[in-house]
Parts: C-alpha cells; structure tokens; sequence
C-alpha cells in the first residue's frame, strides 16, 4: 500500500513545486468536471483561462481585478502567519466602501485633492474599524474571531443594502438601490487616460513589497512568524500576543478597506448592493497560493483575478453559469491545501506482505 | 393572541431545525478534534443536490437520501485533506466552504424559480387537532422530528456508551487513544462523515420544507451560525438545543417584525441573527477557563502515528 513517510526535513523543491502541482491537477480536475458536464475539456479550459487574456485590454481588465486581491491577500497572509484567521474581508471591503464613498456623496463639490485623500483615509479607517472590532472581541472577549469576522461580513452588507435602499439612495435614479454617481474628483486617478487602470494597481505591489520587508526584515515581523508558528515560544520570548493581534486585525482589514475604496471609486464610482463577488473568500485563496508570502501574494492574485474573467468569459462564451469560478477556485485551494503534505514527507510504496512482517 | 404564539412557536421550532441538524453533526466531529468549518458549504450542497433530485424524481425522500449523500461525499474530500494529507483543518474547512457554494450555484443554475415536491406535515388524528399544543408539538414534518431524535441519541451516545467514552478519548487525547490501540483516524473519518451526512440533511430541510425553493446562497451563513452553536453550548448537546430554539426565534422574529410593517427598516431586521451570534459568542466565550474546560482537548491539532 502507499505510505506516507516522514522526510525529517522541509524539501526546498517542493517548496515552489508544490503550487504549481496544484495548479496543474485543478486544471486537470476541472477539465473532467467540464467533460462531465457534456463540455469540451480542452476548450472551456481554454476560454477560462487563457482566452480572456487575448481580448484587447485583456491585460487591463486583469490588473484592476486583481489590485483588490492583492490588497487583501498581503494583509491576510500576514494575519495567517500569526494564526489571526480573519475570514470576513469582505465586511472589512464593504465598510471601507461605505465609509470613502459616503463623504464623496457628501461633499459633491469638493476639489479633488482634498477629497479624494480624504475618501482613502475614510476608506482605510472603515476597514481598520471593523477589523478592529474583531480584534477587541478575541482579546477582550476571548471571542473566536473566525465566526464574529464573517458574522460582521453579513453584518456590513446588509447595512450595505440599508444604506443604499434607503438614506443614501439617489433620488433622480428611478428607484434603482443605488447611490448618486460620485463626482469626477471624488474618483480614483487613472493610470491611463479613459481607462478603469486606477491608482491602486500601482499600489497594490508596492504594498506587497513594504509589507514583504516588515515581515521578512523587521523585530515586528519575526515576532509574527514565531507566534504563528510556535505559539508556547512566542509567549516565553515575552512577545505580547495581544499587540500581534491588534496589529495582523488592524493592518488585514485596513487593507480590505483600501481595497473597497478603490474598488468603488476605480470602477463602479459608486455604492450598489453588492460591491465585492466573493473577493473576501478569493483574498484567503490568494494567500494560500502566495504561501503567505506578501511577494507570492502579486502572482497568486494575477491568477485569481484570471479566474474571474474566465468565469465571465465561460459564461459569454460558452453559456456556463459563471459559479463556475467558484468550483474552481475551491479545488484550486484544496490542491494547494493537499499537496504541502510533500514539504515534509513522501510518498512510498510498501509492498503489503512487508507490512504484515514487520 | 393564542394563534400570534402558535405561530411563533411553530415558526421557531421550524427554523431552529436546520441548525440543530448542522450543529448536532458539527458537534460529533468537534467531540473527536476535529473542526469542520465547511459547515455551510456541505448545507448548500445538500440543499441543491436533494432540491434537484426530488424536483426530477418528484419523490421527496430521494431528495433528503440524496442530500445526505451530497453532504457526505463532500465531508469526505475535506476528511482525505486534512485527516490523511494533514493540511490545516481551518483552511480546509474554508476551501469546503468555497467549493460548496461554487458545486451548489453552477448545479442549481437550471433550478431558480422552480418548485419542488415538499416534505408533507405530519396529521396524526386526534394529537395535532389540539388546540396550541397539538399544531406546536404534532403538525410538524418528519425531519424535526428526526433532527430531535438524532439529537438524543448523540446526547446518549456521547454521556453514556462505550462508544462515547471512545470518541471523548480520540477528541481529548489521540496519542493516549492510538496508544490504547484505537484507530484514531478511521474514527475521525467516520465523525467527519456523520457530520456531513448531518449538514446535508440540514442543508435539504432548507430546501425541500423551510423554503422549498431553490436560491443560491439559500442558506445565508447558517452553517457558521451552527458551528457558533456548538461554541455556543460548550460541547453539551442540550444547551445546542436551546441555541438552536433561541436563534430560530431571532430568525422568525426578524422576518415577522419586517411582515408587520414597522418602521425598522427589513435590511437592519435582517442583520439581527448576526448581530445575536456575535452577542451571543462574546457571553458565553467570555470565560475563557470554562470554554477550556468544555473543549475537546485536541480540536483542530493534526495526528501522525508515531510507529
């Protein structure tokens, strides 16, 4: 029978293999759903993930989906690392969105350069506050901030739709539930003239390297690593658990909130019901894939984003639901999961009658 | 007045079965280490998988079979990950979620706004003509019932079998139960699956009796109210019923405050479940001595035989 053994040590190899042997066996695996489906394997998989970069501006429509989950993917995977499981990004994005495009809406008329610095400011304060929140019941509390992080994710969307329903909704809009569109100033800067490219595609990387460097180069950083890892160490070593915490909360649902404020004013330039598809639940995959490195996260949401267009594209194209996406982001994370059994061990052969003589 | 309370009661014993089924499940897989937070995922798949096989087969109970199935089969992908792969149960319980939500919309995309055959009330002759009691305790389908009666027998199991005693020690100490010579991740791997099969069925009791529909997303975080039960109750099987009864009263009085027409707008109504569950976490996780002295020992550590 097939054991598993214990190599007594981390392979290197397996290290950045592993990844794309997930990769590799989530494009196999849906494939075959797709097969079972009565689809062509090769084409649907073909148009998910491939075609949509062929479209023109196929490259520009990946970069601005994939700002947001680099965002929130570097914040999580440095919450991950200190075993702060902050599940609820999405509340995190929403809040921010509220918070950034509720002064657009109420100040119309202001310039450009006080408003829009003042929206990020709102938008990361509004993140900070509901990651905050989470990170005042754990230690306060002792709550699980798993559940009281997605509970608050409810939570902010349905206040989400209040708002957008009802006090904020924009009266010549013909009782759409949406708000008023934001002023021309009150909309992130562009990169490229006319485009949805936005400021945030630059940022989103140069966060990923700052937040690289805290983790990897800083006291700070060394402290979280050892508190993910070693928790029992952290605490002999006079780490103060809770500062950790506060800090992973506070810089993880900031960023969601950045995330959320750019998202509004890069592309929708305005609040609807629903501002984020998933992007909360994508982010954890993009952590995961990005091997909680902030660096690794920059790929890992590429690839993500790809994922989305894929599924829009799939539905265009071929008239599959676009949930597809989901699917295969949940294998994708179930392969990632999966295949790390081989960082420190590997799979043998054990004939069964050496067994039974042992 | 008389009919406003049997409707309440009605409504909220209705309500609370979908978690207690969920969270009865959840709670047998915590009581051997293990933590599944793919609760809600493997609840919505039941929910399609029974919604479209009754709506195909126009049998009901095929549905409910169906969707015990649908739920365990994905408990098992989630056991195979991280029981025998030994990856991160957090993470693996989220990727269940996300999955589950992804299986259950691209299935159900052809069954919006279809309906199903429904699970039939149960008349027994002269008990559910009783006036208040006979409707609130005899008017209701099989699977509260049955949520009640598994509850029950996992309460007996748990306190007062052998085979309690077994699942305690593999959930309290692996290395202790592999050493007596119990085999610690088959056991686990059938808790896992009970909890599925439980989650499924949860998930079909959505679908085929509460709102016999199918919606995506129908169970609207559900599953992680019924891992917040379990939380909730300390591991205790009767104190997962009172969750159960009291979050199905929030959730019934949510909907039945928006129905009157108050001026409480329906989207802040509806937030209040969620509102409860974190109220509720926050009071009850507050001690933080006593949540250790209730939690199974090993819950959510990975176990490697030392041969």
């Amino acid at each position: 029978m097939l054991k598993i053994e214990s190599r007594g040590y981390e392979s290197r190899f397996w290290r950045y293999a592993s990844p794309v042997l997930a990769l590799l066996l989530t494009g196999a695996t849906s494939g075959l759903i797709f097969m079972a489906m009565g689809r062509p394997a090769g084409l649907t998989v073909y148009t998910f993930l491939i075609a949509p970069l062929l479209q023109q501006d196929g490259f520009e429509a990946l970069a601005v989906k994939a700002a947001p989950l680099i965002m929130m993917g570097v914040g999580l995977s440095l919450a991950y690392r200190a075993n702060v499981w902050n599940i609820g990004t999405d509340g995190q994005f929403t809040l921010g969105a509220i918070c950034g495009g509720g002064l657009a809406l109420a100040f119309p008329d202001a310039p450009s350069y006080v408003i829009f610095p003042a929206m990020v400011v709102a938008g990361i304060l509004g993140g900070m506050l509901n990651g905050g929140l989470v990170a005042w019941l754990r230690i306060r509390f002792n709550a699980n901030e798993i559940l009281t992080s997605l509970m608050f994710a409810y939570i902010t969307q349905y206040l989400l739709v209040y708002l957008v329903t009802g006090p904020w909704r924009d009266p010549q809009g013909f009782g759409f539930p949406q708000t008023a569109l934001f002023s021309d100033d009150a909309l992130a800067p562009r990169l490229i003239e006319d485009t949805n490219v936005h400021i945030g595609i630059l940022l989103a990387p140069l966060i990923a390297i700052g937040l690289w460097f805290m983790l990897e180069k800083s006291l700070l950083g060394f402290q979280f690593r050892v508190l993910g890892q070693a928790t029992r160490a952290a605490r002999f070593a006079g780490f103060r658990e809770n500062r950790l915490v506060w800090i992973a909360m506070l810089i993880s649902g900031g960023l969601a909130g950045l995330a959320g404020l750019l998202e509004v004013t890069g592309t929708l330039g305005q609040l609807t019901t629903t501002l984020s598809p998933g992007y909360g639940f994508t982010a954890i995959i993009v952590a995961f894939l990005g091997r909680l490195n902030p660096l690794g996260v920059i790929p890992a949401g590429l690839l993500l984003a790809l994922t989305y267009l894929g599924g829009d594209a799939a539905q265009i194209n071929l008239g599959l639901p676009n949930a597809v996406t989901g699917i295969f982001q949940g294998i994708l994370l179930f392969y990632l999961l999966g295949c790390d059994i081989l960082l420190l061990n590997r799979f043998r052969w054990v004939p069964s009658h050496a067994k039974a003589a042992r | 007045m008389t009919a406003l309370l049997v409707a309440f009661l009605v409504s909220t014993i209705a309500a609370a079965t979908p978690l207690l089924l969920a969270a009865t499940g959840e709670l047998v897989v915590e009581k051997v280490g293990v933590l599944n937070l793919g609760v809600e995922g493997m609840m919505l798949a039941g929910a399609i998988a029974g919604f479209a096989t009754a709506n195909e087969t126009g049998i009901t109970s095929l549905g409910v079979l169906a969707a015990m199935i649908a739920g365990l089969a994905l408990s098992l992908l989630f056991a195979v990950i991280s029981l025998t792969l030994q990856a991160n149960q957090t993470a693996t319980g989220l990727a269940l979620t996300i999955f589950g939500r992804g299986f259950s919309a691209l299935v159900g995309a052809g069954y919006v706004g279809i309906p199903a055959p429904t699970l039939p009330k149960i008349h027994l002759p002269v008990l559910s003509d009783i006036p208040v009691l006979g409707p609130v305790i005899f008017g209701h389908d099989i699977l509260v019932y049955l949520s009640l009666a598994i509850l029950a027998v996992v309460a007996w199991c748990i306190r007062s079998t052998h085979l309690g005693l077994i699942l305690r020690a593999v959930g309290d100490s692996h290395d202790a139960a592999h050493a007596l010579g119990y085999a610690v991740v088959p056991i686990r791997y059938a808790a896992v699956a009970f909890g599925g099969a439980l989650a499924g069925l949860a998930g079909a009791y959505m679908s085929l009796a509460y709102t016999p529909l199918w919606a995506q997303d129908m169970t609207a975080g559900r599953g992680w109210v019924a891992v917040a039960l379990v939380t909730f109750s300390a591991w205790r099987p009767f104190w997962l019923l009172i969750g159960a009864w009291f979050f199905g009263a929030l959730m019934y009085l949510s909907l039945y405050v928006q129905a009157l027409g108050v001026a409480v707008p329906s989207a802040l109504l509806s937030a209040v479940p969620y509102i409860g569950t974190v109220v509720v976490l926050v009071l009850i996780s507050r001690d933080a001595r006593r949540i250790r002295l209730h939690r199974p020992a090993m819950l959510g550590r990975p176990f490697q035989a030392r041969v």
